[in-house]
């Protein structure tokens, strides 16, 4: 497989991802507020909190509020990481690898990107919202799913399958991340009925509010929910299963030894980690600790793998 | 409303189904089977057919569209243009015929120039062209074979006669909209095919990579093949796309490979260098190779010339082979063919005058108004004079420059295109057609099952390129024999 299409195949799914991550937010976000006292609901912030993006979506709106938030998740194009610009770039990416994935799969993207395009005023009212994401979620679920029973398994798919659990694994710790960090001060035992209310909007965040209960079978508490969501090996929005997956597409790769050493170390750092018992500062560093592997992970993979960036013009080298 | 067709408007010109309000022998199912249907009906089916496209993503791209939307969907009439198989067959052999001499003739230009000697081309007509390489002199590539795949545009005139009007051996674009045009009709009019049996066209790709391997430096079955494309803001890289992963071979940038010290070409691939015995370039000369040609060029190989002429690695079609994809060697084919087979050209071309003979070009500049006035090396219909719709303010313009540089024009009489019926919204009205086959050539010469028809989806309007306002139709090669 051609470097450039292996670069391209693994972008397309970590867009794809991304689309479907930050409608999976947008989505729960509404839902969580209608069960948090006012006062003490976090509103909208949070969410752009979690991307990252606060500076541009500051310079463009004035207040962090529903209209302007939603606005800018779903379909701000100067935006990189909004649905409607994640699915552009998945679009694009999946126009030049045309070759490797099955029509019926850029066909999905194609219409996809289209509805997401063209029903987007619906989109954006209180009324037509759910609707609308429900359809692009899963319009991502049924474009992955056909990649998955309809293309051949081979290098193309391993990145496929590598960038879209980077994708995620990075979703999941900022969303943690955010979520957690929003939760009430500890020290507020009036708001003791709300604490498991606001743990269990950190499940459904990321969808894994039933399968928590399903795997768990306790109270929603702190800390068996962070060993969920970071160390479960069953879930698939669990970091921990999330690079499991990387790590299995990348082994049948050649040369992927310094890959797998990075997978190796930001696996020990998971999972020789206590979560249960960080405090939140702590967890925060954890955070951090393990954003940074996730960067050198895709560091790696961009250096073993992919084109190596244009050598710069002769004349520029003769100035340096 | 169904249609009446005593009331189409062709006199004086040739239709495709049509001829004095009743369809063409090998029209007639059609024409019955359109004719029962409402007004409403088939705008719902041109509907269908708008959205099937759409959602198939067939696209081509136009440059002066402003900010992010670099493709358009492919414009498409429904209703299919029908030729009779047994007029296809002459066609046919024309067209190997001339493509058969046109190869004889490039390769006679890059090795002994007998044609020159002979005095049968003007050597100044050579030496004043500019898709000539002095790179490529000598060269013997695979086969002798150097325009491996050409795209010739054909028109019929009010008479009814075919005219080859010009011949695209550099890199010809639109089989992949012939392909889709074919599955577009299947989806939109499946019942269409109960009465007919066009002959398939999906074979192209096969046969394509069938004359991409026949070049292989490598004995093999299956030589590594790719397509070469600029990449995707070029106006047909959905077709690129589309060949590569209809012949299941990579599409590759120039960054995708190098040459090697053994001058091999290589890709660059997650296994590491992969060797690369074919590649099928949609790449202008120009630009396949900084270290040869253009040294800006971002879209090319350094020593992909190299490699080639050390036989290394096959290239179609051939750098140096749009030599004869020039307008003013175009009025030569006629004078080509007969002297490199020996034999008449079966399909002729359009009159031409060449500007470069004095007696000619007195009479062009005498004319004007009455021809179409072409540049030699300029596609997509840019640059040239259509007398007939010229004001006089462009033709004493375009007077200026012809006399500047005559050898650089040619001029045609103003052609009536043929018209196919043509919907637009609830009604029908004829439009001004062309067809472009395509010819592959290696070890064997392959023509397409009809081409790509293209037309004029403006009242009057010849122009039936699709940067410029034309649309496309389904070209159905039927057998007549019994009906």
């Amino acid at each position: 497989m051609l470097s450039r299409v292996a670069e391209t195949t693994y972008w397309f799914a970590r867009y794809l991802e991304r689309a479907e991550d930050t409608a999976r937010i947008v989505a729960v976000n509404a839902n969580l507020l209608l069960d948090l006292p006012k006062g003490v609901a976090p509103g909208w912030r949070p969410l752009v909190d979690i991307t990252g993006a606060n500076a541009l979506f500051e310079e463009h709106y004035k207040e962090y509020g529903e209209r302007q938030v939603v606005r800018f998740l779903l379909g701000d194009e100067r935006f990189a990481g909004s649905v409607l610009a994640a699915l552009g770039g998945a679009r694009e990416n999946c126009r030049t690898i045309r070759d490797v994935v099955p029509r019926e799969a850029w066909e999905q993207i194609n219409e996809l990107y289209l509805f997401a395009r063209d029903e987007l005023p619906s989109g954006l009212t209180k009324k037509g919202r759910h609707a609308y994401l429900k359809h692009l979620i899963l319009g991502v679920q049924t474009i992955m799913g056909l990649l998955g029973g309809t293309m051949l398994h081979d290098q193309g798919y391993r990145f496929l399958r590598i960038g879209r659990h980077l994708e995620r694994a990075d979703m999941v710790t900022r969303t943690v991340d955010v979520r957690s960090a929003n939760l009430l001060p500890a020290e507020a035992p009036e708001l003791g009925p709300f604490n498991t209310i606001q743990w269990v909007s950190v499940l459904k965040s990321l969808t894994a509010y039933q399968m928590y209960r399903r795997s768990e079978q306790v109270r929603v508490q702190r800390g068996p929910v962070l060993r969920f969501l970071f160390q479960s090996n069953a879930f698939p929005r669990a970091v921990h299963f999330c690079i499991e997956s990387v790590r299995a597409g990348l082994e049948p790769l050649p040369r992927s030894e310094a890959a797998l050493r990075v997978v190796g170390r930001l696996k020990r750092s998971l999972l020789g980690t206590k979560v249960e018992r960080l405090s939140q500062s702590e967890l925060h560093a954890f955070v951090d600790e393990l954003q940074l592997g996730i960067g050198d992970l895709h560091a790696e993979i961009a250096r073993t793998w992919f084109l190596p960036p244009p050598e710069p013009p002769a004349q520029a080298q003769q100035q340096g | 409303m169904s249609i009446d067709w005593t009331a189409y408007p062709c006199a004086g010109l040739y239709d495709e189904l049509i001829e004095d309000g009743r369809p063409r022998p090998h029209a007639v199912s059609l024409v019955e089977h359109l004719g029962g249907l409402e007004g409403a009906e088939l705008a719902a089916r041109q509907e269908a057919a708008n959205l099937a496209i759409k959602e198939m993503g067939v696209t081509f791209t136009v440059y002066s569209e402003e900010g992010g939307a670099i493709d358009r969907a492919w414009p498409f009439d429904i209703i299919p243009r029908i030729i009779p198989k047994a007029e296809w067959d002459q066609v046919q052999a024309g067209l190997k015929q001339r493509v058969e001499a046109l190869n004889l003739f490039i390769d006679d230009l890059y090795h002994d120039q007998r044609i020159i000697t002979d005095r049968v081309f003007p050597a100044e007509v050579l030496a004043k062209s500019v898709n000539f390489r002095p790179q490529c002199v000598g060269v013997s590539p695979p086969l002798a074979t150097w325009a491996h795949i050409c795209g010739s545009d054909l028109v019929r005139d009010a008479d009814g006669t075919i005219y080859v009007l010009e011949d695209n051996l550099r890199v010809p674009s639109g089989v992949s909209y012939m392909l889709e045009n074919r599955l577009v009709t299947k989806r939109v009019f499946p019942e269409l095919f109960e009465d007919y049996a066009p002959l398939p066209v999906d074979d192209y790709p096969s046969q394509l990579f069938d004359t991409l391997a026949a070049l292989s430096p490598r004995p093999a079955d299956f030589p590594e093949v790719a397509v070469l494309t600029p990449g995707i803001y070029n106006s047909a890289y959905f077709e690129h796309a589309y060949l590569a992963q209809q012949m299941g071979c990579e599409l590759v940038e120039g960054r995708d490979l190098f040459v090697g010290d053994d001058d091999c070409v290589y890709k660059r691939t997650v296994d590491g260098p992969a060797r690369l015995d074919v590649i099928y370039r949609r790449v202008d000369d120009l630009f396949i190779d900084p270290e040869a040609f253009r040294p800006d060029s971002v879209l090319g190989v350094p020593g992909l010339m190299r490699a080639w002429k050390a036989g290394k690695v096959a290239i179609a079609n051939a750098p140096g082979s749009g030599v004869a994809d020039d307008k003013v060697v175009y009025a030569f084919v006629p004078e080509i063919i007969r002297y490199y087979l020996d034999q008449d050209p079966i399909i002729p071309n359009v009159p031409t005058y060449r500007c470069m003979e004095p007696d000619a070009l007195a009479y062009v500049l005498g004319r004007m108004e009455d021809l179409v006035v072409k540049p030699a090396n300029e596609s997509g219909g840019y640059g040239m004079l259509v007398g007939p719709a010229s004001t006089k303010a462009e033709r004493e313009t375009f007077a200026a420059l012809v006399q500047k540089d005559p050898r650089n024009y040619i001029a045609q009489p103003a052609l009536r295109l043929s018209t196919v019926p043509t919907l637009f919204g609830e009604r029908i009205e004829p439009r001004h057609v062309d067809l472009r086959p395509f010819i592959l050539s290696a070890d064997r010469v392959q023509v397409t099952m009809g081409g790509l028809t293209r037309v004029a989806l403006r009242k009057g309007s010849l122009v039936v390129n699709s940067s410029q306002g034309g649309g496309s139709k389904d070209t159905w090669i039927v057998e007549t024999e019994g009906r």
